[in-house]
């Protein structure tokens, strides 16, 4: 782990992944994270850990609720 | 266009990641209930003023969290000020050892993430400082950009950035917490960083 462009891709990581770099920015950390296995391997952590988290707070909508408020809007919707 | 078939077969099939979001923000399944129950009433009242084309998902969030806000935050139990100032960038990552070289790291990763429950993944969450939780639950959960998540909360780019950055470390910080708690991490790579 040294030098600049390691620290500026890791800076840059959340929000690579988030999608949101201009273009430009985008290249330049997507090459880093291709040529330097360890920034790869902490881009790959957090891709995981995001997945962890999205697929593990998940709730199914309780029966009664759906019934409630399909009768609310007055539809047979189920 | 405020079309009853429309409105049901398009918002109906939402219902569970409305449903998710309103729990992780009431923390209370009657709350959340209400909460989901009202939104898609209001939303139903005010689908004529839903431009077609456009996010309904998107929408259906703004009326969610308006409504949150206006009526079960006056509820909040806990203090909201979360000391998250000096936690780093992939806190969780760098604590496992991530970037301190070879290989070492690699198990205590997958050992943590295999194993952590959804109960510590949705603890985790919901003591999350409310503004940071749903800046967090909007991105990572629902994947909504920047620019969706601004207007969801109608808040700037730049607080949304600025809030998804401090809720991350923070939730990284709290899971790192749990795995250390369960035995899943050990010491390896905290002494390292000052």
């Amino acid at each position: 782990m040294a030098g600049d462009e390691c620290r500026e891709a890791l800076e840059a990581l959340y929000v690579y992944l988030d999608g949101e770099l201009t273009e430009e920015r985008r290249i330049i950390i997507k090459g880093h994270l291709d040529d330097c296995p360890p920034c790869g391997d902490a881009f790959d952590f957090t891709v995981e850990l995001r997945q962890v988290v999205a697929q593990r707070c998940r709730e199914e909508v309780p029966e009664a609720l759906r019934l409630r408020i399909a009768q609310a809007l007055g539809q047979d919707v189920l | 266009m405020a079309d009853p078939a429309t409105f049901a077969e398009q918002a109906m099939p939402l219902m569970s990641s409305l449903y998710t979001a309103a729990l992780r923000m009431t923390r209370n399944p009657a709350d959340a209930e209400d909460l989901v129950q009202e939104t898609y009433l209001k939303a139903y009242r005010a689908f004529a003023s839903f431009e077609a084309g456009t996010n309904l998902k998107a929408w259906l969030y703004r009326i969610l969290t308006n409504t949150y806000i206006n009526a079960y935050r006056a509820k909040k139990r806990r203090p909201e000020q979360a000391d998250v100032d000096d936690v780093e960038d992939l806190y969780l990552y760098r604590h496992l050892g991530g970037l301190e070289g070879a290989t070492a790291g690699r198990s205590a990763e997958d050992e943590l993430l295999d194993h952590l429950t959804e109960g510590e993944v949705k603890e985790a969450i919901e003591e999350l400082p409310e503004q940071f939780r749903m800046a967090v639950l909007l991105a990572d959960v629902e994947g909504f950009s920047y620019k969706e998540i601004a207007e969801i909360l109608d808040i700037p780019i730049g607080t949304v950035m600025s809030r998804l950055h401090r809720g991350r470390r923070a939730l990284e910080k709290r899971l790192y917490e749990f795995g250390r708690a369960r035995g899943l991490v050990g010491e390896r790579g905290v002494a390292t960083r000052g």
